[in-house]
């Protein structure tokens, strides 16, 4: 009897899939896919990767603290997410300062979450759970949480995606046209720590980019108009979260693998398939009719 | 006209104050005939190293009609008239071929193009130009130059350019605007290319060449004792 043993064919995987959990963590999942998705795109531009990744570790600690004092999980998550994206939002808009904002108080997130685990003596499964995510695990009242934030980040972000997108791309230009580019970026990471809260919780602290950067990275090779990576990169965060279920209940093996594995794969084939990057050379200097003469002249 | 000075002189604080990006901290100031507020639409702004900030996740379109409706806040679509505004602004500044390809995939001079557009789409009687110059070869160098003397022309847009280097905008500069010994000038150009004003601005020996056929320089006086 080897470990790997535990690896095998499920013949029953359609029944196991309308079980009552699965249905749970396919509703979840798709909750969790859709705010992500849309987010992506702001990630990327205002590049707040290392925050998106920094907040999925600020939420360690508000996951082991709420074990210590008994109370939900998610709420705990919930006020760390928010706290840590509201105080890494305060920091401006230049990216070095963010960045070493960001990296010191996730230090200091990860030092109170190891010393909350370890006051809580929580047990080696919870932690694991909360690091790699249980989507399997999902209750009926995470999922009306779930419901809550996903309907209010994609009311939040339909209303303020245009100033967003100037905010996010033009910083500049938003700001002498009037554009409220300061409170738009805090807003914008209220959103990231109610998406982050779900997504920790689906694929965990550690693989949260499989949701929140690779499908928005994945459509913007395919398209830039933001409208379009948004759909494109929803699609991608559901299928793999749809696909990445069906291949666990087939095989017996964690969701969390096979959602970021499917993400990961669909950026790989993007990727190769759009190939190296492009930059336009100007137009030949002599025009086609004076072929002696500069253009222009 | 050119905002002219050494590095920190305030060429870029003085745009920020007329965008009313920045508060004055002393005295008046009045832009188009009003107090300075964010968000003023009748102010196009290129600001400097523009295009370094944007990569590749906006397509040139898309970015010139942010200029127009950037600001609103909900769901709408473009409206067919903001659409062909937008088109009407790449076309001036010849940008239309390229339009739906992303910002990153362009040269330095075709950026400069866009950004341009972008500061015109909303019909601005004012365009605060911030080294828009800088980087570009010769070629692109003249070609904005013209495309900036144009739109002065054609729009009677009063055009504001921090620039360095002068030279390659004296074809196209009616004045100067300089602040020396801490107070504010405003000249005509010629007036403003002469070699004892600029060395006393720049603090440095600057020599004002005309050649022949009317052309003006403006040349470092210092030479290698080298060579």
């Amino acid at each position: 009897m080897t470990a790997l043993a535990a690896v095998q064919f499920q013949s029953d995987w359609l029944q196991i899939l309308s079980s009552p959990f699965m249905r749970h963590a396919l509703v979840g999942g798709s909750l969790v896919a859709v705010a992500a998705g849309l987010l992506g795109y702001f990630v990327i531009t205002r590049q707040n990767a290392f925050a998106a990744h920094a907040l999925a570790h600020i939420g360690f600690p508000g996951a082991t603290g709420a074990i210590l004092v008994g109370a939900p999980v998610t709420l705990g998550l919930t006020v760390f997410c928010v706290a840590g994206g509201v105080l890494i939002g305060l920091f401006g808009r230049r990216v070095a300062d963010r960045e070493m904002a960001t990296g010191t108080i996730l230090a200091l997130a990860t030092a109170l979450g190891v010393l909350f685990a370890s006051l809580a003596s929580a047990n080696a499964g919870t932690t694991t759970s909360v690091l790699f995510g249980n989507l399997l695990a999902i209750s009926r009242n995470q999922l009306m949480v779930f419901a809550v934030f996903t309907v209010a980040v994609v009311g939040t972000l339909a209303f303020l995606a245009r100033p967003l997108v100037f905010a996010s791309v033009d910083p500049e230009v938003a700001e002498a046209r009037g554009v409220p580019v300061r409170a738009l970026g805090l807003a914008f990471v209220v959103l990231l720590a109610l998406t982050i809260t779900m997504a920790v919780q689906v694929v965990g602290t550690l693989l949260l980019f499989a949701l929140v950067v690779t499908p928005a990275a994945t459509a913007l090779r395919l398209t830039a108009r933001p409208p379009v990576v948004a759909a494109v990169a929803v699609s991608l965060a559901l299928g793999s979260v749809w696909g990445g279920l069906v291949l666990s209940a087939m095989v017996n093996l964690p969701p969390s693998f096979f959602i970021v594995s499917l993400a990961v794969l669909s950026w790989l084939v993007v990727l190769g398939l759009t190939g190296g990057r492009r930059q336009a050379a100007d137009p030949p200097l002599v025009d086609a009719h004076h072929p002696h003469r500069p253009a222009g002249t | 006209m050119g905002v002219i000075g050494p590095n920190g002189a305030g060429k870029t604080t003085m745009f920020q104050l007329a965008l009313g990006l920045l508060p004055a901290a002393s005295g008046r100031l009045e832009v188009l005939g009003a107090p300075p507020r964010r968000g003023n639409r009748r102010i196009g702004y290129v600001p400097q190293n523009y295009t370094a900030a944007l990569g590749e996740a906006i397509r040139c379109r898309d970015l010139v009609t942010l200029g127009l409706t950037g600001g609103r806040f909900g769901l709408r679509r473009t409206t067919p008239a903001e659409r062909a505004r937008v088109d009407r602004a790449l076309e001036r500044v010849d940008a239309l071929a390229y339009a739906d390809r992303r910002m990153s995939e362009l040269s330095g001079g075709q950026q400069q193009r866009v950004a341009i557009a972008q500061a015109i789409v909303d019909d601005a009687e004012l365009l605060l130009l911030d080294e828009p110059l800088a980087n570009l070869d010769l070629r692109n160098q003249q070609e904005i130059v013209r495309l900036l003397g144009d739109l002065h022309r054609e729009r009677n847009v009063t055009i504001m350019i921090v620039a360095h280097d002068l030279n390659p905008l004296l074809p196209v500069l009616t004045d100067a605007v300089y602040l020396l010994d801490a107070h504010p000038h405003h000249d005509a150009i010629g007036e403003v290319v002469q070699e004892e004003l600029l060395t006393h601005l720049y603090g440095t020996p600057v020599g004002v060449v005309r050649t022949a056929q009317g052309d003006l320089f403006t040349r470092a006086a210092w030479r290698d004792p080298q060579r």
